[in-house]
């Protein structure tokens, strides 16, 4: 490919001021349009690798790691953070964290308005944004009024509203009956932007994501097709893994 | 009562509903001013008061028992602050008593200023009452952001509301957990008080680390501090009728001081 990838991480190392290990080397590369599954056991370093996407964690500053993290050709530092943020849309694993404002509307408008865009266009990205995710209709509720499912549905508008090129999802089946979870499968599925999902939901992956990592402490072990890594039996077992 | 604090809202379409929040925050303010400022034992203007917001109440739909009901909740507490009242000395003395070689005396002058103040305090919790009764949340937060209350203030208000129903199902949660497993009663009591300690202290460490979680993801979508919060839609606008009613509430609060202070 010769491509330029949209996301470039080299070397990542990290460790936590309590001295815990949670990266040890990582390069990984994301180009254009893939959806990627991220996957691995519990304290495997999934969410630390995460952080380091929108800056939220560094690997310079404060010497607790090492290496380099590019996103659409930016290196992450305090003059890039606001334009690598408003690139990468972040979907945290708990909806509670993430829906902050009193109203689904205004928590949908919160990245549009913090990008300093004019008031109309900020009430058009929330209708596209909540259309998007078939939420239309819900902007004046309350966060605790939603389903799960339906709050799932609003976070991933209120980054979708920023017009992100890359998408970082958390656990987005977390939590999730059969229907909801199948219903943001497609939802998912048909969205344009690049991906990275972190999951233990195999199914999940192996319908939304042709390409899988695995991280196991600190480290990918494995990348390649979804199809083949998924059906080693013997490779997921290793990682404390099961096949779908 | 814990549904009650968590949502005091009433759905409803009347006037009142629908009367800009500025309007109906500035208008509960001159209210309590009203009351508060109305000199002791004008007993016209009191009832008067109270006629006014019963008539706002009845317009704004809502049930009169529970809106007394719960407007009834601030008595204790007023009732504990004006205690002293009654004995302090000044007019006639109604009851005379000497316990433990102290004189102590009820006034009428005394009595009639510890009526006052509970009569004072019920008014201004019956207005404020209507006013969250009848105004979203999210309403009465962009009213206060509109009236310039610091942006610092109106987060912590918002993100109180919005937490709070999270903390309680913690809460709940938690509650749950302890009764699943302490099948047993005929624990002592300071047994159950360091379970109620432990619960409380994760529920501060759960909070705590969520309030970390939030504000990363406030963070990843351009958040900048205080200072970048400033800016937010209006969805208010100010329509005719929140003139006149605004004119009308102002007319009849103002005939109301007048009689206070000509009759006393």
């Amino acid at each position: 490919m010769t491509l330029e990838p949209l996301v470039d991480i080299q070397d990542l190392a990290f460790h936590y001021p309590d001295g815990r290990q949670a990266l040890a080397g990582v390069s990984l590369r994301v180009y254009p349009g893939e959806k990627v599954a991220v996957v691995g056991p519990n304290g495997a370093g999934k969410s630390t690798l995460f952080l380091h996407l929108n800056g939220t964690l560094r690997p310079r500053g404060g010497g607790n790691g090492n290496g380099r993290v590019r996103v659409a050709g930016l290196e992450i530092d305090d003059r890039t953070l606001r334009a690598v943020r408003s690139r990468v849309g972040m979907v945290f694993q708990d909806p509670d964290d993430q829906l902050f404002s009193p109203t689904v509307f205004e928590d949908v408008a919160f990245g549009p308005l913090h990008m300093d865009l004019p008031e109309d266009e900020v009430r058009r990205r929330v209708a596209r944004a909540l259309a998007a995710v078939g939420m239309e209709g819900h902007q004046q509720q309350v966060p605790h009024h939603l389903s799960l499912g339906e709050r799932k549905r609003v976070t991933l508008a209120t980054v979708l509203a920023m017009d992100p090129t890359f998408l970082v999802l958390d656990e987005p089946s977390a939590g999730l009956d059969p229907r909801a979870r199948r219903s943001l499968i497609d939802l998912l599925r048909h969205l344009p932007q690049t991906m990275l999902v972190a999951s233990h939901d195999m199914r999940l992956v192996w319908d939304l994501c042709p390409r899988t990592v695995i991280l196991d402490a600190g480290r990918l072990v494995a990348d390649g097709p979804t199809t083949e890594l998924l059906q080693d039996a013997e490779l997921m077992e290793r990682h404390g893994l099961e096949c779908p | 009562m814990g549904h009650v604090l968590l949502d005091p809202y009433y759905q409803g379409s009347s006037l009142i509903h629908r009367l800009d929040a500025r309007l109906k925050v500035l208008g509960t303010l001159a209210f309590v001013l009203a009351a508060t400022s109305t000199p002791p034992a004008a007993w016209p203007a009191f009832v008067l008061l109270a006629l006014l917001a019963l008539t706002a109440i009845h317009l704004a739909g809502l049930p009169f028992g529970q809106v007394l009901k719960r407007s009834a909740v601030v008595l204790p507490f007023a009732g504990m602050v004006a205690l002293s009242l009654p004995f302090h000395g000044v007019g006639r003395p109604l009851w005379s008593w000497q316990p433990f070689g102290l004189e102590l005396s009820v006034t009428d002058e005394g009595l009639r200023l510890f009526v006052s103040v509970l009569a004072k305090s019920w008014l201004a919790v019956l207005v404020s009452g209507l006013l969250v009764a009848t105004t979203t949340v999210p309403d009465l937060l962009a009213a206060l952001r509109a009236l310039r209350v610091p942006a610092l203030l109106t987060s912590t208000i918002a993100f109180m509301l919005r937490y709070l129903h999270v903390l309680v199902e913690e809460a709940t949660r938690m509650l749950t957990a302890r009764q699943a497993r302490s099948a047993g009663s005929g624990r002592t009591i300071a047994w159950r008080a360091r379970v109620l300690g432990g619960m409380i202290g994760s529920l501060f460490v759960r909070s705590y680390e969520r309030s970390e979680r939030i504000y990363a993801a406030m963070l990843a979508r351009g958040y900048a501090g205080p200072a970048g919060q400033a800016r937010s839609l209006q969805p208010l606008a100010w329509q005719t009728r929140d003139s006149w009613a605004a004119l009308a509430w102002c007319l009849a609060l103002a005939g109301i001081a007048l009689l206070a202070y000509t009759i006393s």
